[in-house]
């Protein structure tokens, strides 16, 4: 398992200098001159639009320009913003936020999710089961920014129960109401896969036998199905939290949240090619991980799993 | 799945301040109620300051906005746009040309270091040269020795025109005599700054020491979070705070910061966004402004397409304008929240004139619109099948609406096939401009920076000007403009410039659509706010409840 897991980090690095070299291409060919867009329109003296150009090496030819990038790198300089500060300090002051708000949402997916899935899936056509089916079907079909805006209307403005955005420091309670939204779409999803798969390992042969045994309900629910069915649900909530660790543009924009997704959303409009491949390469390892953790979660789920 | 979601979502909710490069606003909607608590702080809506807060180097709102509170220069403006003395003793002239600036003795930094004649002029040198790369270092370019201090590779640092006479004393010699110079002596650029922020700029930047009504907290600056100011008791001019402090949230999109203000999780927003603009005035009853400040929007036809040059393009620019009915899209799109242009300027400067003669070009007239078009056609034929396109781009919000509109109605009007041809981000867009490689009308406007007609026409229109996005070039209007600017007094001077706007009424280098509006509502925990000539809330004057 070591040996796999070391593998596994190995191929980090052929990952992420592909990302990251796509990602630089990307923006790099984006139609538009960041530096027009930086005087908003106004005229700029051409000594200083020169300058301002060789200090970002905007000047220089792509290879040149992701060579410099790359040798930065090396030495931890991420480069800087168009405002002169360091990239590393932008996404250290938005990562913890961002964070924060992607592990509640992760928790209230899987708590609430596992549990309405397995509830759903014991009592698989009853009254409480297609309930659950419709109402899942509801939010998943609805764009996640009118849940946003219309959970920030309700509750914030109307109601007044919780502040319709998040202040700077970004408290747990101010994030609760954006976490909600966020995690709402994919807490549909984990109890539709809850649900199938507790369902259909009721009929298992393995289950029978258990209950055959004489074993408790309550032992053969939570110890032989729940644990069965769980692989399925621990795939899908670990891609989740990679992508909700990217940051989530549209929820962190009705919220006003101070996170990654607003950060890549102006740095991609802004043309800020450090930002967008700083925030990106930071993404490409917390994928590889999450899903290295997926992954190893899967053998400690089903013993027959074994990594050499 | 989600991603498609996430890019539809974006168009809805997605950030519009690229585009808004300063917004502004005019004459007070109504008295600040005296009385409020004079030490409570109160809370402003604001984005992310795009750099380090230096006066030369700021040019957009964020940045702004702040630094107009954490600075004084030599005069500052009003309400209504009028030039107030700050640090100004006086500014005399007696030709436009060479002016002799006294400054107020005994005046001091935030941090008690006394205010000299030499800090404006180290300041105002250290934004015009080259290598300091400050985005406002053309602001400078009427001062003698602008050219050679920034001139590109230049490693000057001083202009000739500048000259320190004493502590409380210096001179400016400008290239070419300028009437209006005194009134742009309250922009940001001009700001002086103390000795201390030469030996690292950019530590400066990130926490300025200033000489305004406010300073910054300590810690002020939370990047993309907020910006705290404290009033500064050494502050003995016009604009004393009368409140306790000023925090500004920092917002990436007006929606958020709208639900703030209806929660009173806000005091003051100036900027409500366009799904607000339907029902602010009865979200808001009584704790609203909605007036005109100085800036407007006008659609550019580049004088170097080839159906626009001679005596057909300009008949073809005069059919558009008249083509256009700009009541009915404001009234449809905007809500009745503008006004309709009547010509280049706007109608809180001094000197505005709503009756020019000529002015009925832009007015909707279809019968003459077509009368035009026709005759145009008899000179050098419309292409067959040729599309009138009007280039914008398209993340601000609003654009998409009005130009297909204001489309529809040219095509309807004069039987040509007109529509938007949409650019995706501001930045592409410039790009078009600046390589002069539009192909058809596009989106254009102006904020002013400071209150006065030239500023609206001479960076505009003159030839070779900085922003003469569509090459306009007529010896007729750029021999007005260096009368108006040699004349001997303000007032003088903008009766010649209205006079310079007769001709452009004629070319129509632009067609002017309408003036900008400031939409701005306020909490409960605030008493009634003053917007100023520029729509900025006035808010040292603000007080809370």
């Amino acid at each position: 398992m070591v040996m796999f897991t070391l593998r596994r980090f190995l191929q980090l690095i052929p990952v992420f200098f592909g990302a990251t070299l796509l990602v630089y291409f990307l923006v790099f060919a984006t139609p538009g001159d960041p530096i027009a867009a930086l005087s908003g329109g106004k005229p700029m003296a051409p000594a200083v639009e020169a300058a301002l150009r060789a200090q970002y090496n905007l000047d220089q030819p792509f290879w040149v320009q992701y060579g410099l990038y790359l040798k930065n790198l090396v030495t931890l300089n991420l480069g800087q913003t168009f405002s002169g500060q360091a990239v590393s300090d932008v996404i250290g002051r938005a990562y913890p936020v961002t964070a924060r708000l992607a592990v509640m949402a992760l928790a209230f997916e899987a708590i609430f999710g596992v549990f309405f899935g397995v509830i759903a899936g014991l009592r698989k056509g009853k009254l409480f089961d297609s309930t659950v089916l419709v109402a899942s079907l509801v939010v998943i079909a609805v764009p996640v920014f009118v849940l946003g805006f219309v959970l920030q209307l309700v509750v914030g403005v109307q109601l007044g129960w919780a502040k319709p955005t998040v202040s700077g420091a970004a408290p747990l309670n101010e994030l609760v109401l954006p976490a909600l939204v966020l995690g709402l779409v994919s807490l549909a999803y984990v109890i539709r896969l809850t649900r199938a798969s507790v369902s259909e390992n009721m009929s298992a042969d393995y289950v029978r036998t258990a209950t055959a045994k004489g074993l408790s309900r309550r032992r053969v629910v939570v110890v032989h199905i729940l644990r069965n069915s769980l692989i399925p649900v621990v795939t899908f909530l670990g891609a989740d939290l990679g992508s909700l660790m990217g940051g989530a543009i549209v929820t962190e924009g009705i919220f006003n949240v101070p996170g990654i997704g607003n950060l890549l959303y102006k740095a991609i409009q802004n043309g800020e090619t450090p930002t967008v491949v700083a925030v990106v390469g930071i993404l490409v390892i917390v994928f590889v991980v999450a899903n290295l953790v997926v992954d190893l979660l899967y053998a400690w789920l089903d013993p027959r799993i074994r990594y050499v | 799945m989600r991603f498609s979601r996430t890019s539809k979502a974006l168009g809805v909710a997605a950030v519009l301040a690229m585009s808004l490069t300063a917004c502004g606003g005019t004459s007070g909607g109504g008295n600040s109620a005296g009385g409020g608590n004079t030490s409570k702080a109160i809370t402003a809506n604001s984005t992310e300051p795009q750099n380090g807060l230096l006066p030369a180097n700021t040019n957009e709102v964020g940045g702004g906005r702040v630094m107009d509170l954490l600075f004084s220069g030599l005069v500052s403006y009003d309400a209504k746009g009028k030039i107030v003395n700050e640090l100004a003793q006086s500014i005399e002239t007696k030709d436009s040309q060479n002016y002799t600036i006294k400054i107020k003795s005994g005046e001091t930094f935030s941090d008690g270091s006394p205010i000299t004649a030499k800090n404006f002029v180290d300041a105002w040198n250290f934004g015009a040269a080259a290598k300091n790369t400050q985005l406002n270092s053309y602001f400078f370019e009427s001062i003698k020795g602008y050219d050679k201090v920034s001139a590109e590779k230049s490693t000057l640092d001083t202009m000739e025109g500048l000259k320190v006479v004493d502590d409380t004393t210096f001179t400016v010699e400008l290239a070419a005599p300028e009437s209006d110079f005194p009134l742009r002596l309250g922009y940001t650029a001009f700001y002086p700054l103390p000795e201390s922020a030469y030996k690292d700029t950019k530590a400066f930047g990130e926490n300025p020491v200033g000489d305004g009504p406010y300073k910054l907290a300590a810690d002020g600056w939370k990047h993309n979070v907020s910006v705290t100011l404290v009033p500064n008791e050494k502050y003995k001019g016009p604009r004393k705070a009368k409140n306790g402090g000023v925090t500004f949230k920092l917002y990436n999109s007006p929606d958020a910061a709208y639900t703030d203000v209806q929660s009173d999780n806000l005091d003051v927003l100036d900027q409500v966004p366009p799904s607000g603009l339907q029902n602010f005035k009865t979200d808001f009853k009584d704790r609203f402004v909605n007036q005109p400040y100085a800036g407007n929007a006008t659609m550019t036809i580049p004088s170097y397409l080839p159906e626009f040059k001679g005596e057909a393009g300009m008949m073809r620019r005069q059919a558009i304008s008249m083509s256009i009915n700009r009541q009915q899209i404001i009234d449809k799109i905007f809500y009745g929240n503008k006004k309709p242009a009547v010509d280049f300027t706007s109608p809180v400067l001094d000197g505005y004139d709503a009756n020019l003669p000529g002015s009925d070009v832009l007015k909707f007239n279809a019968a003459k619109a077509k009368e035009l078009w026709a005759a145009a056609d008899k000179i050098s034929p419309w292409p067959a099948g040729k599309v009138f396109t009007i280039t914008s781009n398209i993340d601000g919000a609003g654009n998409k609406e009005y130009i297909t509109a204001m489309a529809n109605q040219i095509a309807t009007t004069l039987g040509i096939k007109a529509q938007l041809n949409p650019i995706a981000t501001f930045k592409q867009m410039r790009d078009l401009v600046n390589k002069k490689a539009l192909t058809g009308a596009s989106r254009a406007g102006w904020q002013a920076d400071y209150p006065s007609l030239y500023n609206f026409l001479g960076p505009l229109y003159g030839t070779g000007a900085g922003s003469n996005d569509g090459d306009y070039s007529s010896a007729a209007f750029d021999a007005k403009l260096k009368e108006g600017l040699s004349a001997k007094s303000v007032e003088e001077g903008n009766k010649i410039f209205n006079q310079s706007q007769e001709i452009l009424l004629k070319d129509l280098p632009v067609v002017p659509l309408w003036y900008q509006a400031v939409q701005g509502v306020w909490s409960n925990n605030v008493n009634t706010v003053q917007f100023g000539w520029n729509g900025v809330p006035l808010y040292y004057e603000i007080t809370a409840k």
